[in-house]
């Protein structure tokens, strides 16, 4: 029987993140080089969008694990404020970033998508809108966490923020569908594509590769986190590398 | 001097303290005021004095100049409290937290959103609105208004006492404001295009018994957040 | 499809390699970010305990 409650201690934490990492970082290259491989290459040209269909195969996951991100911070941001727990406050700063740089990459190639297919770089659609609202969420949790130099005081406001964004997350998509249903503008759809077998495991095969990514540089990160908030801490000093 | 009160009385003198505290500083108020008229009187500085663009422009400018305008009163609703001690004994006082903050939240209101649905008529003429599309504009405004003030109560007590105060408090809780604007200002283009309004001014009612309910919990608990 | 094709995409290939290269530029600069982090954090420790003098 695995004793959980170890590894919510930073110091247990630390070493586990440290032993995990790397599996997932080399699942996540694994799964990048077969996805590519097969989005780019195994995967037939379309015949509606021709070939700058190729995006969705990395716009897709960004865009949905942004999102799926998001309400694991807020996860993280809420079990830290209801047991008080340093680390899930941790977790949740570490995890941020991934999450803002998945919704810029979205956005992004989202843009690049739009232009040779419907014919703009930007179209106030309902999907890429909320998209980018979630962005600024992701700016606004980074930065009230930054403004704030009491460590505690800053992972508590921020984890409220988190949780009040992500129960707003789902009243902002449907104001924004309703909005964009109103004014008849375009609506992007993946159904452009028609979805054969090859392009589906493309598809699953880079989100597999995001989240590994984004797993791995979570546990990276929270590692420097844990460092830095015990630095004090007398199994902090005994560790080899801060010697 | 503050026991055993009623619910109603409890938020009655919580509004009115705030209030006779606001008319002390008229200044505050006024301003907040202005820069709505003069956000709005941009626009049309902006992209030509052309009637009819302007008409169908105006719902969505006078929504927008009310979101900046909310946003910006937003950093007085706990601030002056916050210094002198008050919000302290607030908090370790016995009567409600929640409460009390809906009481600052609807004086605040009082002071910043109510001025600009009275001054929306006025500007909504300036850009050639009809007399039922202002309707629906005002109708709107005192629905979305308070729901603003309470939003932002939420972050103006996530933000207390930081520096870089104004900005931060925007950033913060313009994503929030969205569907408010977006049921606002779209109820008015419904009368415009012909279309049923009542479906927008409903949903926002919506949003604001939602937030009535839900926004004076959450900021009682950022402000204990915020002065631990 | 010879490597030139490749790389065209059929006219497209500002648009692909656009999203790709920009999507492989932030995954790299958050690699190098989070590692330097490290990097400055334990530099930080280190001198931490020498201006504290050995425990």
């Amino acid at each position: 029987m695995i004793n959980w409650f170890k590894y919510s201690a930073p110091s247990t934490f630390y070493a586990l993140a440290g032993k995990l990492a790397p599996w997932f970082a080399a699942i996540a290259a694994i799964l990048f080089a077969a996805g590519l491989y097969v989005g780019l290459y195994v995967a037939p040209t379309d015949a509606v969008q021709s070939d700058s269909y190729r995006i969705i195969f990395i716009h897709v996951p960004t865009s949905l694990l942004s999102m799926f991100i998001y309400l694991v911070m807020a996860g993280y941001a809420a079990l830290g404020l209801i047991f008080n727990t340093r680390l899930s406050a941790m977790m949740a700063n570490a995890l941020a970033p991934t999450g803002a740089l998945f919704a810029f990459i979205a956005l992004w190639t989202g843009a690049l998508w739009g232009k040779p297919t419907w014919g703009a770089y930007w179209v106030w659609d309902a999907r890429l809108t909320t998209q980018l609202i979630l962005f600024f969420l992701y700016l606004g949790f980074i930065a009230l966490h930054a403004s704030i130099d009491d460590p505690r005081r800053a992972d508590r406001a921020a984890a409220l923020l988190a949780i009040v964004g992500s129960v707003n997350v789902p009243i902002i998509y449907f104001s924004v569908k309703w909005w964009s249903t109103l004014h008849q503008g375009a609506t992007i759809k993946p159904s452009g594509v028609s979805m054969e077998a090859t392009m589906q495991m493309g598809l699953y095969a880079m989100f597999a590769a995001c989240w590994a990514y984004a797993i791995a540089m979570a546990l990276w990160r929270v590692r420097s986190i844990i460092l830095e908030r015990e630095r004090s801490a007398q199994w902090v000093l005994d560790l080899p590398e801060t010697r | 001097m503050m026991n055993k009160l009623s619910l109603p009385g409890l938020l009655a003198l919580v509004i009115r303290r705030d209030l006779v505290l606001a008319m002390r500083r008229r200044a505050d108020v006024l301003t907040t005021l202005i820069f709505f008229v003069m956000v709005v009187s941009l626009f049309p500085l902006g992209v030509g004095p052309e009637a009819k663009m302007l008409t169908k422009m105006a719902p969505g400018v006078v929504w927008v100049a009310a979101l900046l305008a909310s946003m910006l009163s937003l950093g007085r609703m706990f601030s002056a409290d916050y210094l002198d001690g008050t919000l302290e004994q607030m908090l370790l006082a016995p009567q409600s937290l929640p409460v009390l903050v809906l009481g600052k939240i609807l004086a605040h209101w009082m002071v910043s959103g109510l001025p600009l649905v009275l001054m929306a008529p006025v500007l909504g003429l300036q850009f050639g609105l009809p007399a039922d599309q202002l309707g629906v504009l005002v109708l709107g405004l005192v629905l979305g208004t308070p729901v603003l003030s309470m939003i932002g109560a939420v972050g103006a007590a996530l933000t207390l006492g930081l520096r870089g105060g104004g900005v931060l408090v925007s950033l913060l809780v313009l994503p929030l404001c969205i569907p408010v604007l977006i049921f606002g200002a779209g109820a008015v283009e419904a009368v415009s295009s012909g279309v049923d309004y009542a479906a927008h001014l409903q949903l926002l009612a919506a949003v604001l018994v939602a937030a009535a309910v839900l926004t004076p919990w959450v900021t009682a608990q950022a402000l204990r957040i915020s002065m631990e | 499809m010879s490597f030139s094709e490749f790389i065209a995409m059929h006219g497209r290939g500002m648009y692909v390699w656009g999203s790709y290269g920009m999507a492989l530029l932030i995954f790299v600069v958050e690699i190098a970010l989070v590692f330097h982090k490290r990097t400055l954090t334990l530099k930080q420790i280190r001198m931490m305990r020498d201006a504290e003098g050995d425990q």
